[in-house]
């Protein structure tokens, strides 16, 4: 299974990651678009993502979030009624939603981040 | 089950097109009515009057009641109405609790207006296609069905011989029937009764909503008043909604943004702190029968006892291991709180359906308190067999509960006995024989019949043919106003007496569960601080059934630092919600004062009808004794340290040297008026009379003051 690994002692909060995935996703450089999210600590940064472990899959009440054969959990936005459980349900917070949407969205491991990250704070491996 | 051969029987008697309609702001600002008498469809306009002085829900059920009766009408008189609506919130799905249906109809027990509130997704689908209520009146020839396509715009009703009465079957069927395939059976909800309301006053009705995991239909229960009875009596089999493409906006929101951040907070903090709180996820609202029990409060051998060594053997523990875990049971979409629990694959071993594997809807806690502990029944066995075929034959589990316990009081009183009962050893504990009385009632026969009339019918019957003591029955008969108690034991505090007995449609919990700021933490000691509670908590809670929302997730989750707020009990931080997803939905700019008002309105209006039908004053406030305090030495003598104490400390009474009876007879008019300054000092809260009336400056000061109201209070004043 394909998960996007971190190592935030490595991230310089550069942002860029938040920038690549909007901007793959949603046609946008909007960091509250992003499926991936640095938040600036003091001491250090955090990177809040998905780590696939599919626990938003089992809270979902009309089985709208299922994980595919790569072993990437996804949602069918078709069945998906935006209730938002799966947001608030997230270990990680890392299931995101935006008020111009009405369906959540989250990180599917496409690496599209890691490629522009100057430091490899964040990388695609599989599991 | 073969539904081609169901359909095929079924005879269109009427077909009728809509246009699609378009919700605005939570309003799709229609309403839909049919007569079932002359198959009349009609759609009628929401007028601005409803929407500012009803809001929705129970507020427009009542609305329409009211206009459809008369102080003559009885609840099995063709102009009755059933009326269901949800409420400009319901049909969110972001904020928990937010898919409730509101019922209304004159009641088989009361006489009066009855409202119930229920899961299951009819109220939202009914209003995404296209109507903020349904109002059904009139009585069918013969078993109809009503069917509502909301994306075609078709209304048809059909004849339907066939189909089963019972709702586990029935609610399959009809979900089978209409549904195109598998994946559309999500967008069908049910509404159905069962064979125990073709007879008994306690019929309730059931609403189905599709269990995608489970693949099956579940039932939640529109329990209390009789309300089943009267949709058998009118000759309904099932109301059926079909809706597809629910989304997160249907209504139309005035701003989406602050209903999701609401809904999102909400759900954090029950991920977050559920487990170390209520458990509702893991259990539902059957949490606290111990918990009950530990304080006094679980009523044991119809009310007169607050606990039992037994009370283990059903307590939460019991009932976590027998539910499927891990499963999104919420009874709307976006319920987080998911308190729909069920028990899967359980073999009944009585009844037409024994040796079956069925879905159990619950237990909740009523059930587990009504249809065992009440009843001396501790085997959580029995208690989910009652669950079950209560809510499959549509029999109300909180007054079949309470009227077994008092059945059982009688039969150990002698009051009846075995010959009455037709061989039924109606002994507390019996879990057989209540399971008996229960398979008759459904089947129109014997004892059990007689049973279905609820507890003040079978008072008068008593008395009547059997010469019973008619200060006992009304002593231990509990019930007020024709309904049930619910199931709480009221005896160790007052304001919990007057949450019980100071409503409007007789004693249920819904308005006002008072007894742990009362009794425990002892936060309202004098009666102006009873009262305030007595008004604010009924209003507030009023206020849900205006909108189509829940009460659970008001308060069975609590933010982590509500305790540091200056009112806990209130939980402000979720009073704030609820202001922002109104406003968020409507558009209007209310606040929790605003709030309150809004439900005056309505919680007046429902008491003036009260007083239009005959009812509502101060004596049908009254409750019985058992309530109150020890009828029986039996009792008194179980807490006799207690009470001695009370005696000696709050009444001024010497118990020493005293016989129990002379106790008994100090104690029971200290506490009698003690409710009646209670009473005294709710009424004035409320800006009612002494005799319990709205008074017309009162109407004024709510922005109530319609014509119609003062023409009835005017009478009383
Ligand atoms: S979104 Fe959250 S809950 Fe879902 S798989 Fe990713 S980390 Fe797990
Ligand atoms: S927001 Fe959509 S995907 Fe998430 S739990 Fe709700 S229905 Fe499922
Ligand atoms: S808390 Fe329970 S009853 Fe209330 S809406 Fe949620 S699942 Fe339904």
């Amino acid at each position: 299974m394909k998960v996007l690994k971190r190592k935030p002692e490595l991230c310089i909060a550069c942002h860029a990651c938040e920038s690549a995935c909007s901007t793959t996703w949603f046609k946008e450089d909007n960091a509250e678009k992003s499926c991936i999210r640095i938040k600036e600590g003091e001491k250090e940064n955090v990177i809040v993502s998905c780590t696939q472990c599919g626990e938003c899959i089992d809270v979902c009440p009309v089985q709208a979030i299922t994980r595919d054969k790569n072993g990437i959990v996804r949602i069918n936005k078709s069945i998906c009624v935006g209730c938002f459980i799966c947001v608030g349900f997230c270990p990680e917070l890392a299931m995101f939603m935006n008020d111009e949407y009405i369906e959540p969205f989250k990180c599917v491991a496409c690496g599209q981040c890691a490629k522009q990250c100057p430091t490899e704070a964040i990388s695609i491996e599989q599991e | 089950m073969n539904i081609e051969k169901l359909k095929s029987a079924h005879k269109l008697l009427k077909e009728y097109k809509y246009e699609l309609g378009k919700i605005e702001r939570g309003y799709t600002n229609r309403t839909l009515y049919i007569n079932l008498g002359d198959n009349t469809i009609k759609e009628k306009t929401v007028t601005q009057l409803m929407k500012d002085k009803f809001i929705g829900g129970k507020g427009f059920g009542l609305y329409y009641l009211w206009n459809a009766v008369t102080p003559d009408t009885k609840w099995n008189s063709p102009e009755n109405e059933i009326v269901i609506a949800s409420g400009p919130v319901g049909g969110i799905t972001q904020y928990p609790g937010s898919g409730k249906s509101l019922v209304c109809s004159l009641s088989p027990l009361t006489g009066m207006p009855m409202d119930s509130n229920v899961g299951g997704y009819f109220g939202p689908l009914l209003k995404f296609s296209g109507f903020d209520a349904l109002e059904l009146q009139g009585k069918a020839d013969k078993d109809v069905i009503v069917f509502i396509d909301g994306n075609s715009g078709t209304i048809r009703i059909e004849e339907a011989p066939e189909e089963a009465i019972d709702s586990h079957i029935l609610g399959e069927q009809l979900t089978e029937m209409y549904a195109e395939n598998e994946e559309d059976k999500r967008n069908i909800s049910v509404v159905s009764a069962g064979s125990a309301a073709n007879n008994a006053y306690i019929g309730l009705l059931n609403f189905t909503f599709y269990d995608v995991r489970r693949k099956q239909i579940r039932l939640k229960q529109a329990g209390r008043g009789g309300i089943g009875t009267v949709f058998r009596d009118k000759k309904i089999k099932a109301l059926v909604v079909k809706f597809a493409g629910v989304k997160g906006n249907l209504n139309n929101p005035a701003d989406q943004s602050s209903i999701n951040k609401a809904g999102i907070k909400l759900h954090k903090e029950i991920h977050d702190l559920d487990d170390k709180q209520n458990r509702m996820r893991q259990v539902g609202t059957a949490n606290i029968i111990e918990v009950m029990d530990q304080y006094d409060l679980l009523p044991t051998h119809n009310y007169k006892f607050g606990g039992h060594p037994d009370t283990y053997k059903i307590s939460s523990k019991v009932f976590t291991s027998m539910i499927t875990q891990n499963t999104p049971d919420g009874c709307w979409y976006g319920c987080s709180m998911s308190c729909a629990k069920a028990v899967d694959r359980f073999e009944l071993k009585t009844g037409p359906y024994k040796g079956q594997k069925v879905i159990v809807d619950g237990p909740e806690y009523e059930n587990a308190a009504g249809l065992g502990s009440n009843c001396g029944i501790f085997d959580p066995y029995a208690i989910l067999e009652l669950n079950f075929y209560c809510d499959t034959y549509a029999v109300d589990t909180i007054s079949y509960g309470t009227l077994t316990a008092f059945l059982m009081e009688c039969y150990e009183n002698g009051i009846i006995n075995k010959e009455i009962t037709g061989g039924l050893e109606l002994n507390f504990g019996n879990s057989s024989a209540s399971l008996e009385m229960l398979h008759q009632m459904a089947r129109g026969e014997g004892f059990g019949k007689l049973a279905g009339l609820g507890i003040r019918n079978l008072k008068r019957i008593f008395v009547e043919q059997y010469g019973a003591d008619p200060v006992f029955l009304n002593d231990i008969g509990m019930e007020q106003k024709g309904l049930e108690f619910s199931e709480y034991m009221p005896k160790e505090s007052l304001a919990q007496q007057g949450g019980y007995g100071l409503t409007n449609k007789g004693p249920q919990h819904d308005e006002a569960w008072l007894i742990f700021m009362d009794m425990v933490n002892n936060q309202i000691p004098t009666f102006e601080d009873k009262a305030e509670a007595l008004h604010y908590f009924p209003m507030f809670r009023t206020w849900f059934g205006l909108n189509g929302l829940c009460k659970l997730p008001w308060n069975d989750i609590a933010p982590a630092d509500n305790k540091l707020t200056e009112e806990p009990a209130k939980i402000p931080d979720h009073v704030q919600n609820y202001v922002d997803i109104f406003n968020g939905v409507t558009g209007k700019k209310i606040d929790k004062n605003e709030l309150i008002v809004q439900s005056e309105r309505v919680y007046n209006f429902q008491r003036i009808f009260n007083i239009r039908m005959g009812y509502g004053k101060r004596i049908h406030d009254a409750i019985p004794y058992r309530a109150m305090g020890p009828v029986t030495a039996e009792e008194y003598l179980s807490r006799q340290e207690r009470y001695d104490k009370q005696l000696k400390e709050l009444v001024g009474f010497n118990p020493e040297g005293k016989t129990t009876e002379e106790k008994m007879a100090a104690l029971r008019a200290y506490r009698k008026d003690q409710y009646e300054k209670l009473t005294d000092a709710v009424y004035k809260r409320r800006g009612w009379t002494m005799d319990g009336v709205p008074t017309v400056e009162h109407l004024k000061a709510i922005g109530m003051d319609l014509p119609e109201l003062v023409e009835v209070v005017k009478k009383h004043l």
